[in-house]
């Protein structure tokens, strides 16, 4: 068979993400203390886990309607009122989705047709860009820089609007960098977007993981909610991501488009899994604090001890992850996490694989005991100096 | 402060520096607020969980229950003072409910466990009745599960 031919030109197309080279060598070299995970280092909090199991107990193995059962919805819909006062309609403006993943899929499914901009700034979360490109778009790679926290601002967003821009991608808080956007920055990118046709797909997956401050939503902003597809979900901040369960909350008109595709691609996210998620949405709140204050802890330990092996930091105020600079030995970010994987003995990830203003620097999660984190940090000590 | 003991409780080898670097203060005011709740009685002291089911060491524990006769004055702390001198007795509880003193006791053997009941304990001033539990299994003590070494599963998704 020709598969080159067969196969779409499109998905052929897409670069397969650099990462997966460097966790194949990571599986050869032995005795590693690895950093790399992008998960939680907890097991789900054993009352939302024993939801899931009641409904499979009670036979509930049935598919949900599309948009996920009604009571999930509202109690999504209490959450986002609770927690962060946005308001949406459980009926409408509300679709539960196979991982926040999904969320983000049917965004640029619904939204792009071919030719379309998607404004993503980088470093950022690696599926947007292959997402937009699936569907005949172009994404356009934004670098945030360390300089301004990695955070998006005003003038580079301004400066990367064209009459083709469809969407801008709000990755924040951010993986891999930890940065955050307060409600003054907000209100900065709105001012850009006021008076233009530009929507916003809000990527607010590690909301709950914000350390000193409470995240914002852009939809938080005046006149911002009618332009907002909020994308969410439950891995990060209940530790649920094998439940595979996330959700879109965005203006009706959209979301009708939206649960379309889902009706068609997946039907409905898993049950199991939203039986659950009704239990963490009302009775969650504890285990989000716990957890995060446990993150908060381990954050702590780890900016100071990469500063103090030398290693420059900037203060990561979101996610489980910073991103510290590791430039300065001579060294490309993949050169220098290849050799400090293979001579160090410890793996964490190349900035360059989070698309462009990632070179430079690497992503190292802090989703591990403090023991293992303090084993990592003597390691790279030992590295580091070995390259001074 | 609550927060620092309870760290210590979950993880007794935490230094004072890492508790420091973590609840963001200085490392004196670790050192000394650690000496403090040392001197106050608040820790009593730092152990290791072992799981010696893993080890070779000849090893039974037991729960017993003793129904004790209250001492005019001195209620049950006497009759628990007595008990808790031995050093086969590991833990000793005053409890409500259908027993007084619950007990819990760890020796080589069955046997020995059992003799220490029958010559030591039973025999006591104000005990009234034992009832010896023994302890078959551990699944969790002290917050920890016994078993199999967590291994990191996680798949590597970024």
């Amino acid at each position: 068979m020709d598969y080159a031919n067969l196969l779409s030109q499109t998905v052929q197309q897409i670069k397969p993400s650099g990462i997966r080279k460097f966790f194949d060598l990571l599986e050869n070299v032995q005795d590693v203390v690895a950093l790399t995970v992008g998960q939680p280092d907890f097991a789900t909090p054993w009352h939302i886990r024993e939801a899931g199991i009641a409904s499979l107990e009670q036979g509930k193995t049935y598919y949900t309607s599309n948009a996920g059962t009604i009571d999930l919805r509202r109690a999504i819909a209490e959450y986002l009122e609770r927690r962060f006062a946005l308001t949406y309609a459980p009926e409408k403006e509300i679709i539960v989705t196979v991982g926040g993943s999904e969320a983000i899929d049917l965004t640029m499914r619904a939204l792009i047709e071919p030719g379309d901009e998607v404004i993503v700034p980088t470093p950022s979360f690696v599926c947007y860009g292959p997402l937009v490109e699936m569907c005949h778009g172009v994404p356009v790679y934004l670098e945030t820089k360390a300089k301004d926290n990695f955070k998006l601002t005003a003038d580079d967003l301004r400066a990367a609007i064209t009459p083709k821009t469809k969407l801008l991608v709000l990755p924040f808080p951010n993986n891999p960098t930890g940065a955050i956007m307060t409600r003054e920055d907000l209100e900065a990118i709105a001012a850009v977007l006021r008076g233009t046709n530009v929507l916003v797909l809000s990527d607010e997956i590690y909301a709950e993981l914000t350390y000193g401050r409470r995240h914002v939503s852009i939809a938080n902003i005046d006149g911002m909610a009618e332009r907002t597809i909020l994308a969410s979900g439950f891995s990060k901040a209940y530790a649920m991501t094998g439940w595979r369960l996330g959700y879109i909350a965005a203006p009706a008109p959209l979301a009708k488009q939206m649960l379309k595709i889902h009706q068609f691609a997946v039907m409905c996210a898993p049950t199991t899994s939203q039986f659950a998620a009704i239990e963490a949405m009302r009775n969650g709140d504890e285990d989000i604090e716990y957890m995060a204050e446990e993150y908060n802890r381990r954050r702590r330990y780890i900016v100071k001890g990469l500063r103090e092996i030398g290693l420059e930091c900037f203060e990561p105020e979101g996610a489980f992850y910073v991103f510290p600079k590791i430039a300065g030995f001579g060294l490309g970010s993949d050169e220098f996490c290849e050799r400090l994987l293979n001579e160090g003995k410890v793996a964490i990830v190349p900035g360059t694989a989070f698309g462009p203003g990632g070179e430079g620097f690497a992503r190292i999660s802090y989703a591990y005991s403090v023991k293992h984190i303090t084993e990592a940090l003597a390691r790279m000590e030992k590295f580091i100096a070995g390259l001074r | 402060m609550d927060k620092i003991l309870k760290m210590l409780e979950d993880d007794a080898t935490l230094t004072p520096e890492q508790i420091a670097l973590m609840c963001e203060k200085e490392v004196g005011e670790i050192r000394d607020l650690i000496k403090k709740y040392e001197a106050d009685g608040v820790i009593l002291g730092y152990k290791t969980i072992i799981d010696w089911d893993k080890t070779d060491r000849e090893y039974v524990s037991a729960l017993i229950e003793l129904k004790v006769l209250p001492q005019r004055d001195r209620g049950f702390d006497k009759v628990a003072e007595k008990i808790y001198n031995y050093p086969e007795v590991q833990s000793v509880y005053l409890m409500s409910g259908s027993f007084d003193l619950a007990v819990f006791i760890e020796g080589k053997t069955m046997r020995e466990v059992a003799y220490f009941v029958a010559q030591k304990l039973a025999p006591l001033e104000y005990i009234q009745a034992t009832a010896t539990h023994f302890i078959l299994r551990k699944y969790k003590d002290k917050g920890v599960v016994y078993g199999n070494v967590e291994v990191d599963e996680r798949g590597n998704i970024i």
